[in-house]
């Protein structure tokens, strides 16, 4: 899934692509889209002229070797804009079928009753229906997507996520859900299925990917509208230019110097053929780069939702902070010294293999030079973090060490008759302010001081969030911790809002908080409990290692279940806008030059006077038709790697990206064809001048 | 020098009336109580319970179109039956018979869609009857009715998730009674006081100060020698044989004061007489051309201003009004540096002293009258176009070929550049769906106008609204061009004589109604074309906004934030104004060539 398939640098695709084309030449395939149909129905009527004046039936003044011209470019520029469609789905079909070999039909241990694994009937794991149990075993294929009620194993996926390190799948929690084709690596689970065949989570990625049931989305059938329109129009207006070209030649007294062929040049070169060849490439193409960035998307319609997207609800831990505390600073209290606290911290947690323990024994190291020290040195005796003590600690030669929950400690020193230090009380609120999470550490029920373990916040996420604040959107920190721990990390990480000690009902009331006052909300979750919070939100990314029920309470599932995924959604959303719109500006801009070519060629026998419009230069009326027709079929064929692509996309606000897009759109669609038109027409003329 | 003043003072005059007049009737059509509503209260009142209307219903878009169009095919019926009827209906003084279908199809057409297009002439066609009640009467209701689909629209555009649009006939009413009606009194009475008759007592027969003789077929013996004792026609020393002297003049007295005033205010622009506000009896002195052609383009500026006070956003109705009025500017400045600069035929030989000088107007004075000059002529040309009036006080056929482009091109746009009255705006709103739909998806959104999203049901409305004018005007000359009696009907031949055919179809295809001339249109095929043409632009682009009104109020409202795109700033501004000129261009680049294009390139002596 993640392997990225350049669709040039292959040539498999690349084959297909040209196949495709000409396959994609039946009426059936060129109805879908009407401006495309337009060139269609153009290049049918210039053959069949051309044919016509192979016996003798022509137009005056028209050749049959210029009709023939005119016939090969329109096919040409049908079989162009085929061939963008093919080409951005070629990486999808390449994709599906990948992921369609993985999908072998197995046979799957049925299970009648999920507590007797020894009653085993086989079958065929299409058979399998939804609730049926079944059991399966390292080194087998599991047969289809369900649920584990049974067993903990652990699962290599990378014939899905393309993520080859195995993950674990257990009964209950979040982390239950197993998806038909990956392989069970060790154990065995016992499933009960979720989703019958056909319509797994594999033969939807299938589907996705190829884009199977691709449908128009709201935004494209309006841009549709549009295009349509602006073609409808064209066709008035070289109709009406017969009409008038016919009345004006009436008038002069000459023969009428329009003929059916070069309004059918004019009418292809106004209408809007380059943004009409590539729409679909585009949609195609932005689907694609999700499924690249390892999210699936389950229709375009959420990908441009991504776009429109002003409030992200980003998970505090993994997103915004790195998923651990670390020790930070030793607050020593009482007279204690600092290198007396660090050394006690570092003996409590020298057995203590969670992040946090780890980060205490290292800052010690680091700031006082205590190495750590072995373990059976002293006849220590650890006690561990438990539930009830709420305390972890080491006793050695009689002397006890104990660290924790501030309560706790207290209740520790306060138990022996010991006062609960004042200072240590102040610090453990200072921590707390900071955003920090205070441990106390006492030795033989006294209190030596604090441990500042401290939330770390990534490197440039502040700065990710300033740019996204300056694109409009506004980022929102998820977090379980307490309001003035949230503050303060909100602060630091530059959020502009969290909500602290967050449930399911607090996320799911302030999503709606924020839709009703008209902001699209877009958040991730994994678990079950997300459900209703990711139903709600506009755009829903749920993790592929969450659950069965928030994977389908999502439209997107992220592969690789990453809690950054969401930015990257945002701009793939966003760009693919930008790139419909940027090419339709390009594309309308284009007409200027085309009407400069086109009109002096057609008209200056009749009103010489209009030479003065032909401002390239062009060197008769035949090569300015047909250079500027060449020029609208092979600026479909230039722009296909930008279709692809994407325009470029920056992290700036609305009215920035406006001014630089129509700069380079906008003006460069104005500019480009009178460059390139000329110089085709620099080509064409003397090669027609030989004939 | 002089000029440039003039320029200068007609558009600060314009725009400093505008902008009170737009909080006025943004604050009328609100419901809420204006400096008048103690007068005008009781009158709106009472229209209520004469017509039984519930003033506080709340109809959703398909009533409210359908009281819309039944309203007005009401108000055709009988405006058609008027005019077919008139020669047995009372008030009739001069005793004039009825008009043929055709004829009273495309006048009715014509008015009750506030286009105003007269094929006949009022001074010998129409009796007072048909222009007081028939006439009159459309063009006060044809402007409310604008103005009240206008505000329909707003209100879809400020209402969240809701069905109703507001009631067509409370609109009505109050647009009629707080806008139309104090303005037109105020206005007659300026103009009764500036010398514009207000009689019903039909024309006055007075003696003429210089007889002159014509011919057999009525044309004009120039330079003959007319012995009045002997009613005797001398040309040349010779007798000319069936030469008849004339001695006298039929002076043409109708309600004009009261006609004028709505004709400009509404921008309906059909005069009581053939040649309009040139005629010295609708606008006889400067100051009433001051009066008059201010008032074309009032209502429809002061709509840019109610437009932004309605919407709680003056910034909004500030952007639409720069992006017109930097339009409207512009193509007057064309129109005028033509018209000042004449062209090289006027000039040669020095045949007519094209550069100005002391007492003299230069330039192309030609179809001008010269107590307006070139100055005020093309300002009232410019703005006669701009506003969908077409009323004119110059002859625009005998314009330069680009001075005489710009009111066509005007009219081409589809009459957006202010435009009618409400209509002008809800049209332009269809002009900022479409920019805002390009612009907006070049900033990475699905695009959004005032918070509300534009899907395929808005776009397909959107299109409607600015593609209706080029389909009609490019279908409608298209035709004519090809029928060959055409180019018999025509005055001019060769490119001047396509610019004659296109101004027809652009003036019925904008509903502006303003005439090129020098082209007879009071044939069956060119009266229903042209009638059948103003239906079309009249009345899908006002469903098709109304549609856009109610599906818009049914949207929730997106928040505005620095990821979209503001629709009021110079950015945004500069984007509609290109978006118009593109589509026009797009639209009638080929014809234009070819008529006034070519026409300028032939007289500039290109080729």
């Amino acid at each position: 899934m993640a392997n990225n398939l350049s669709p040039f640098a292959h040539r498999s695709i690349l084959g297909r692509a040209v196949k495709d084309a000409f396959k994609k030449l039946s009426p059936r395939d060129q109805l879908k889209n009407p401006v495309m149909f337009l060139v269609y129905l153009s290049a049918l009527l210039t053959t069949a002229l051309f044919a016509l004046s192979l016996f003798g039936v022509s137009e005056n003044l028209v050749s049959s070797g210029f009709t023939l011209a005119i016939a090969v470019i329109l096919w040409l520029t049908s079989l162009f804009s085929n061939f963008a469609e093919a080409i951005a789905e070629g990486r999808g079909k390449a994709q599906a079928d990948s992921l369609r070999s993985s999908r072998r039909d197995v046979t799957a241990h049925k299970l009648s009753d999920p507590a007797r694994r020894e009653a085993v009937a086989d079958v065929p794991g299409a058979a399998l229906r939804r609730g049926d149990f079944f059991l399966v075993s390292a080194g087998e294929q599991i047969p289809a997507d369900g649920e584990v009620v049974e067993g903990a194993a652990s699962v290599d996926e990378s014939a899905v996520t393309g993520e080859s390190a195995p993950v674990i799948r257990e009964a209950g929690g979040d982390r239950s859900a197993v998806t038909g084709g990956t392989t069970v690596l060790s154990d065995c689970l016992v499933v009960r299925v979720t989703q019958e065949a056909g319509q797994s989570f594999l033969d939807k990625m299938i589907a996705m990917v190829e884009g199977a049931n691709r449908k128009k989305t709201p935004n494209e059938i309006a841009l549709q509208i549009l295009l349509v329109a602006l073609s409808i129009i064209f066709v008035l207006v070289t109709a009406s230019l017969y009409a008038y070209s016919l009345f004006s030649a009436n008038q002069a007294g000459i023969r009428n110097p329009t003929s059916v062929v070069s309004l059918v040049a004019l009418l292809i070169c106004l209408a809007p053929t380059t943004i009409g060849a590539l729409l679909s490439a585009i949609g195609i193409a932005g689907m694609s780069r999700l499924n690249q960035a390892n999210v699936l998307a389950m229709s375009g319609r959420a990908i441009e939702a991504a776009g429109d997207t002003d409030v992200l609800l980003l998970d505090k831990t993994g997103t915004i902070t790195l998923g651990n505390r670390q020790a930070a600073a030793f607050l020593p209290v009482d007279g204690c010294t600092e290198e007396a606290l660090a050394d006690a911290a570092q003996l409590s947690s020298l057995p203590d293999e969670t992040p946090e323990g780890r980060s205490i024994v290292v800052l010690a190291k680091e700031k006082f030079g205590i190495r750590g020290r072995e373990l059976t040195d002293r006849h220590m005796t650890f006690l561990p973090f438990t539930a009830q003590t709420r305390m972890s600690g080491v006793d050695f030669n009689g002397t006890e060490i104990r660290k924790g929950a501030a309560d706790a400690v207290r209740a520790y020193v306060e138990a022996a008759g010991n006062p609960y230090s004042r200072q240590c009380a102040a610090l453990v609120d200072e921590v707390a302010r900071q955003g920090g999470t205070p441990l106390v550490v006492a030795r033989d029920h006294k209190i030596l001081g604090v441990i500042h373990l401290k939330d770390i916040v990534k490197d440039g996420v502040k700065e990710r969030f300033a740019d996204l604040r300056t694109m409009g959107i506004r980022t929102i920190m998820i977090t379980g911790d307490n309001p003035v721990t949230a503050a303060a990390i909100a602060a630091e990480a530059g959020v502009d809002d969290f909500l602290a000690e967050a449930t399911p009902e607090a996320k799911l009331e302030m999503i709606r908080k924020y839709q009703a006052e008209g902001h699209l909300v877009a958040m991730t979750g994994d678990g079950t409990n997300d459900a209703p919070a990711l139903a709600q939100a506009d755009v829903a990314v749920a993790m592929n290692s969450g659950t069965q029920a928030a994977k389908e309470a999502g439209n997107m599932v992220d592969l690789d279940s990453s809690p950054t995924k969401l930015i990257e959604i945002v701009r793939i959303g966003k760009q693919l806008l930008m790139t419909r719109g940027s090419l339709t500006t390009f594309s309308i801009a284009n007409d200027i030059a085309k009407y400069f070519a086109i009109i002096p060629a057609l008209f200056m026998g009749l009103y010489p006077g209009l030479g003065v419009l032909n401002i390239m230069g062009l060197h008769s009326p035949q090569s300015a038709i047909l250079s500027a027709l060449i020029y609208n079929a092979l600026i479909i064929v230039a722009l296909i790697p930008l279709a692809l692509k994407g325009v470029k996309y920056r992290e700036v606000p609305a009215g920035r990206l406006l001014r630089h897009n129509l700069l380079v759109y906008g003006l460069g669609g104005i500019a480009v064809p009178f460059l390139a038109i000329k110089l085709i027409d620099l080509i064409v003329a003397p090669i027609l001048a030989l004939v | 020098m002089n000029a440039y003043l003039q320029y200068g003072l007609y558009l600060v005059i314009l725009v400093a009336l505008a902008i009170p007049l737009g909080r006025y009737i943004s604050r009328a059509m609100g419901g809420e109580t204006v400096f008048l509503s103690p007068l005008l209260r009781p009158l709106e009142r009472c229209f209520y319970r004469a017509l039984h209307i519930s003033p506080e219903e709340d109809m959703g878009w398909k009533k409210y179109a359908a009281c819309a169009l039944l309203f007005n095919l009401f108000g055709f019926v009988v405006l058609f039956l008027i005019l077919m009827l008139q020669g047995v209906l009372p008030w009739n003084p001069q005793g004039f018979g009825g008009l043929s279908w055709h004829l009273a199809f495309n006048t009715a057409v014509s008015f009750v869609t506030n286009t105003n297009w007269q094929t006949y002439s009022g001074e010998v066609a129409l009796s007072n009857l048909s222009q007081a009640m028939g006439l009159t009467v459309q063009n006060f209701v044809s402007a409310a009715c604008g103005i009240a689909v206008l505000f329909a629209v707003i209100r879809g555009l400020m209402r969240v998730k809701s069905k109703g649009i507001g009631s067509f006939w409370t609109d009505l009413v109050r647009a009629v009674v707080y806008v139309m009606l104090p303005l037109c009194l105020v206005v007659s009475i300026a103009l009764v006081g500036l010398g514009v008759p207000q009689s019903l007592g039909g024309s006055r027969t007075v003696d003429l100060l210089e007889p002159f003789a014509v011919d057999a077929g009525g044309s004009r013996i120039v330079g003959a020698e007319i012995d009045l004792e002997h009613n005797t026609v001398t040309l040349d020393g010779a007798v000319v044989a069936d030469a008849q002297i004339i001695t006298k003049q039929a002076l043409p007295l109708y309600p004009q004061a009261s006609q004028v005033a709505p004709k400009q205010a509404g921008t309906n622009g059909g005069g009581i007489l053939g040649t309009n506000s040139a005629h010295p009896f609708e606008n006889p002195s400067p100051l009433t051309n001051l009066i008059e052609m201010i008032l074309l383009l009032l209502i429809p500026v002061a709509l840019c201003f109610s437009f932004g006070f309605s919407i709680k956003d003056k910034r909004q109705g500030i952007a639409v009004f720069l992006a017109m009025f930097i339009l409207l500017v512009g193509f007057l400045g064309v129109a005028a540096s033509q018209e000042h600069a004449a062209t090289p035929q006027l000039a040669q030989n020095g045949a007519v002293d094209v550069i100005a000088g002391d007492g003299m107007p230069g330039g192309n004075m030609e179809g001008k009258e010269t107590r307006f000059g070139i100055a005020t002529s093309s300002t009232w040309a410019a703005f006669t176009t701009a506003a969908s009036n077409g009323s004119v006080n110059s002859m625009h056929d005998s314009y330069t070929p680009l001075g005489g482009m710009v009111p066509m091109l005007l009219m081409m746009l589809g009459e957006v550049v202010f435009g009618g009255v409400g209509c002008g705006l809800y049209g332009m709103i269809g002009f900022i769906l479409l920019t805002v739909f390009i612009a907006g998806l070049m900033v990475g959104r699905t695009p959004e106008y005032l918070g509300k999203k534009i899907e395929p049901r808005e776009m397909r409305m959107a299109v409607l609204l600015c593609l209706a004018t080029p389909i009609a005007i490019l279908v409608g000359s298209g035709a004519a061009a090809l029928l060959p009696s055409t180019a018999d009907a025509l005055n001019n031949a060769g490119a001047h004589g396509l610019s004659e055919i296109l101004y027809n179809y652009a003036s019925a295809g904008g509903n502006n109604g303003s005439a090129f001339a020098g082209m007879g249109c009071d044939t069956p095929f060119l009266n229903t074309s042209l009638g059948l043409a103003m239906l079309f632009v009249r009345f899908v682009p006002m469903v098709a906004a109304l549609v856009i009104g109610g599906s818009m109020a049914a949207k929730k409202r997106v928040a505005a934030g620095a990821g979209t795109l503001s629709t009021c700033n110079a950015m945004f501004v500069f984007l509609l104004i290109l978006i118009v000129l593109i589509v026009g261009a797009l639209s009638f680049f080929p014809a234009l060539s070819l008529g006034p294009i070519a026409e300028f390139t032939q007289m500039a002596g290109l080729g």
